[in-house]
């Protein structure tokens, strides 16, 4: 339970990233939820890749190879229909479990 | 499908890992830059980089994992949820498997028999490129032994070849005798064939010293185990054949049971020995056509070159020996030349055909159904593919769907085979022969079975593919629900559907025609009535008894056959006209000199009767008399001949008192005409026939004819009991004639059984056919017809709009398919009696048949159709 939530959260945040961002590679995640948490939020890349791979599996994002503006070569995921309607959930059920916890927090 | 996926990533894997590699390293490099820009030396960013990253196996081994988890998960789930789907709807599922199990079921029973009678090769240790070299002239495919002897000698292509008879001997030991089936072969037999005994020794070409040189026998083990209870002291003991004393120095191994196909030996002899008193006078003569040739090709050799070397020895002993013609073709071994190979060969290939289109219209009927039931769906599939999921997704699971109901169907049909195989390779059909069908399925007849299964699986998953890409969301779920088909087009279902009519009626016709042909060749007049008659045969050899003192023998069996209580007529023949022997020779016209089978009258086929024989077996005597036992050595030479034989010599003119001539130089008086007959099989074309006093023409084959009024097992205790004490040694056969008819009727027996099973199969397919069509198109209507109803349009009018289509397919089919059926039994009539469309009763049969097919398919569609209540069905919209 705690596992999938944990798991679920880091959905949630690539999801939103590439949501927000349009197009990025896995680096770029990283750098983008440190920067946008304030240092706050730090993302393993051990945890990130299986992550990204296993969304793409699922149809939630696409890749493609692409040449970064340093021109570099990298991977760049983008959000599909169906990654658009999966974060809308995550979202919804983040919010439930911030509620939820923050109720439990605030019984005397 | 994502096992297709799986399989492929299973392949992929390393790809997926470089790709990985590769992202990780783009990564690495991307932090490095940045470490840089922010002010570290680049060997220190790079560390730094390479750290934050952390275990880069690990990460890469677990981006695998995903991939492989993921497909796994997806499988069963997909599979799960096909399952669920098909659960839903039992009725779809039970006549999509219904109709899976027979079909496929079908082609596994015919694949196997093919499989086992032509793809096969011998079960010998190195089967390729063994051939048998039989005669030119088709039907008359044997071989002399110099002929054999001179082909082996001077031939530059084979690496060996080997003799062999099939013949059958009364085997003696001091506690029992036995009628057995053996081999004569040649002492090289078993070193070509490169079997290993199982026990004691084999011959070999060194132990063959001219004739009655070789006095072993080796046995099967089959018979060492069922008649000598396995005993392993049986080497060296000495057991008797014909009363001949033989050594037995060898066992096979279990799995060797000669080199025919479905006739199992009991024991092996050398060619060169004779378990009789005959000599072995062949060994030497060059016209004694009567035996087999087995070689084996010198590797890289084909068998045209072998067949051309061997023509050209041939062409040299015709010029040596010009009253015999010698010559070679090469056939695949294993089914008794192509005496037997030929006919079953096409005529197994002819089904093979058939059962693959009963599959095909099985699977055209499962492609419509699917289809059916994807417009049914295309509500649910709209919304499912309105909500993000791929096309490709919702195909993979309609594909998952008809897959796992094709394996299913596929593996159902195979098990239900597989048993039918098994009591098939059990089944002796005749059990005086040792005929054996062995027709287990093998690792290729699974293999087969499971690539049809996943074969008619896509097949009838695709079909409904462009559905799936053509279905624009929107307009689905804006509509009623249902997908909006055209009607008016005659679409590829349609030609499905026309094409399955056509088999079913071709199948259905010729079904009619084989059971006609039975039923015309139960009746047809044979030359002799075998109702009412018991057979007792035996070959006086057995007993000891040579040639000439058998007629005293048979004289014997005559009295007191005819002494036992019942028993109206007694005859004897040497073998009876449509049993498995029959001998033929040529007719010379009177005044012939150059005796050889281009001078000749013509071939007859000839018998050794007994006096009171035509009697017996009601053969009618046309003119003159019957033979008498005063015809015999010391009396001029006489015949009696059939009608075809009296036409072709002498034409209306009477042959009685003519004379006639055969090799041997001897002169024959004809006494008397009788009928014409039937002698070798049911769909001969008449044969001349000639039949000699026995006393003139001695015989040891001996066929006992008792006709009686009474049971035959009435009979058969006294006539043994009679019989036996003649000579106690003599193993006798007892069976109706009846009974031993069964062996020529076999073929057609055969044929109109799979045919009819086939038919059957063919006929189940159209009426689900038809009725899913009408059925379908009945129920996409239904709004349609209710309106109609509604504005005044009677029921006429309505059953002709529904069921149009499905009546001009019948009716167009069924013709193309009768048309077919005409052609096809040209075919037929080499294996059925009389095979002939053109029959009133066939065309008859197949029109009620395919009528009541139409009218079984289209019955409850158009009740439905008829039942529409437009209030209620428009409320319902």
């Amino acid at each position: 339970m705690a596992r999938n939530d944990l798991q679920g959260s880091l959905d949630l945040l690539v999801l939103k990233t590439l949501s927000q961002k349009g197009e990025l590679h896995g680096y770029g995640i990283v750098q983008h939820i440190q920067k946008a948490s304030d240092e706050l939020l730090s993302v393993e890349e051990g945890s990130l890749y299986p992550a990204l791979h296993r969304m793409e599996l699922n149809g939630w994002i696409r890749s493609e190879w692409k040449v970064t503006d340093t021109n570099r070569e990298a991977k760049f995921y983008r959000l599909t229909a169906a990654g658009q309607k999966e974060l809308q959930k995550a979202e919804k059920s983040f919010e439930q479990l911030v509620k939820g916890v923050r109720a439990v927090l605030r019984y005397a | 499908m994502l096992i297709f996926r799986r399989v492929i990533n299973s392949f992929r894997r390393s790809k997926l890992e470089k790709e990985i590699d590769r992202e990780i390293k783009s990564h690495v490099e991307m932090r490095t830059a940045d470490n840089i820009a922010a002010g570290m030396l680049p060997e220190e960013a790079r560390r730094e980089a390479l750290i934050r990253f952390g275990n880069r196996t690990l990460t890469r081994e677990r981006v695998t994992a995903v991939d492989a988890e993921l497909a796994f998960d997806t499988f069963w789930r997909e599979l799960r949820y096909a399952a669920r789907q098909l659960r839903r709807s039992p009725a779809f599922t039970a006549t999509a498997l219904a109709t899976l199990i027979l079909g496929i079921g079908a082609n596994v029973v015919v694949f196997s028999v093919l499989n086992a009678m032509v793809l096969r090769p011998l079960d010998v240790p190195q089967p390729a490129g063994l051939y048998n070299v039989v005669h030119k002239q088709q039907g008359y495919d044997n071989q002399s032994y110099p002929d054999y002897l001179d082909f082996q000698t001077k031939n530059s292509t084979f690496s060996d070849m080997a003799a062999y008879r099939i013949e059958t001997a009364g085997l003696s030991t001091k506690a029992a005798a036995y009628k057995c089936w053996y081999y004569r072969v040649s002492g090289n037999y078993f070193d070509m064939l490169g079997v290993q005994p199982a026990l004691g020794r084999f011959f070999h070409s060194s132990d063959e010293h001219g004739p009655n040189s070789a006095p072993y026998i080796v046995l099967t083990y089959d018979f060492w185990r069922t008649h000598f209870d396995s005993d392993p002291h049986l080497i060296g003991a000495t057991v008797d054949i014909n009363k001949h004393p033989f050594t037995v120095i060898g066992v096979a191994p279990p799995t060797f049971h000669g080199n025919e196909m479905f006739i199992w030996p009991a024991f092996w002899m050398p060619i060169v020995d004779s378990p009789t008193n005959e000599g072995t006078d062949f060994l030497s003569w060059r016209g004694a056509h009567n035996l087999w040739i087995l070689g084996k090709l010198k590797a890289g050799v084909t068998p045209q070159r072998a067949t051309d070397n061997l023509n050209a020895i041939a062409r040299e002993l015709a010029r040596q020996y010009p009253e015999n013609d010698e010559s070679a073709r090469l056939v695949k071994p294993g089914l008794i030349g192509d005496m037997f190979g030929d006919p079953a060969r096409s005529f197994l290939a002819g089904i093979m055909v058939l059962a693959f289109l009963v599959l095909l219209a099985a699977c055209a009927n499962l492609a419509s159904l699917f289809a059916a039931r994807t417009a049914d769906r295309s509500r649910e599939l709209a919304i499912r593919l309105a909500i993000g999921s791929s096309r490709w997704h919702v195909l993979r699971q309609l594909l998952a769907e008809a897959v796992l109901i094709s394996v299913l169907g596929g593996a159902v049909g195979t098990v239900f085979s597989a048993v039918l195989l098994k009591a098939l390779t059990r089944w002796q059909p005749f059990p005086e022969f040792p005929i054996h069908v062995t027709v287990s399925p093998d690792p290729k007849v699974y293999l087969v079975a499971l690539l049809l299964s996943i074969g008619s699986g896509v097949l009838c998953g695709l079909v409904p593919m462009r559905q799936i890409w053509a279905t624009d969301s929107a307009q689905v779920m804006k509509s009623s629900g249902a997908g909006t088909i055209v009607f008016r087009r005659f679409t590829l279902r349609d030609l499905l559907l026309g094409v399955q009519i056509t088999l079913c009626t071709l199948l259905v016709t010729s079904s009619f025609v084989a059971l006609r042909g039975m039923q015309r060749s139960l009746r047809a007049p044979l030359g002799f009535q075998p109702q009412g008659v018991l057979l007792a045969e035996t070959d006086l050899h057995m007993g000891g008894h040579s040639d000439a003192s058998s007629t005293q023998i048979q004289k014997r069996m005559l009295e007191e056959a005819g002494r036992i209580p019942g028993v109206t007529s007694v005859g004897i023949i040497d073998e009876t006209p449509l049993g498995t022997g029959g001998s033929s020779t040529m007719i010379y016209r009177m005044g012939t000199t150059d005796f050889r089978p281009s001078t000749s009258a013509f071939g007859a086929k000839y018998f050794s009767v007994s006096p009171g024989y035509f009697e017996a077996a009601e053969t009618h005597l046309l003119t003159g008399r019957d033979f008498t036992w005063h015809d015999d050595a010391t009396a001029p030479k006489v015949a009696i001949v059939n009608e075809t034989f009296a036409r072709a010599m002498f034409g209306r003119a009477s042959a009685l008192g003519q004379r006639f001539v055969m090799g041997d130089k001897d002169i024959y008086e004809i006494v008397g005409v009788v009928e014409n007959g039937k002698y070798d099989s049911l769909t001969e074309t008449p044969w001349a026939a000639t039949f000699f006093p026995l006393a003139q023409n001695p015989e040891s084959d001996t066929s006992l004819i008792v006709r009686s009024p009474l049971l035959p097992d009435e009979i058969v205790p006294e006539a043994r009991r009679a019989l036996t004490q003649i000579d106690p040694s003599l193993p006798f056969v007892f069976h109706t004639w009846t009974d031993a008819l069964a062996l020529v009727q076999f073929p057609a027996r055969v044929a109109t059984a799979s045919l009819g099973v086939m038919g059957l199969l063919a006929a189940m397919l159209a009426v689900t056919g038809v009725f899913g069509m009408a059925m379908y198109s009945v129920s996409k209507r239904m709004r349609e017809f209710g309106i109609r109803v509604a504005v005044g349009a009677q029921p006429v009018q309505l059953m002709r709009s529904a069921l149009s289509r499905p009546i001009i397919l019948l009716l167009s089919g069924s013709a193309a398919g009768l048309l077919l059926g005409v052609i096809a039994s040209q075919l037929l009539a080499q294996i059925v009696y009389e095979a002939t469309p053109r029959d009133p009763l066939v065309f008859a049969g197949v029109i009620v048949t395919m009528a009541l097919l139409g009218l079984v398919a289209t019955w409850i569609p158009a009740q439905r159709a008829l039942r529409v209540h437009p209030a209620r069905l428009l409320r319902e919209e």
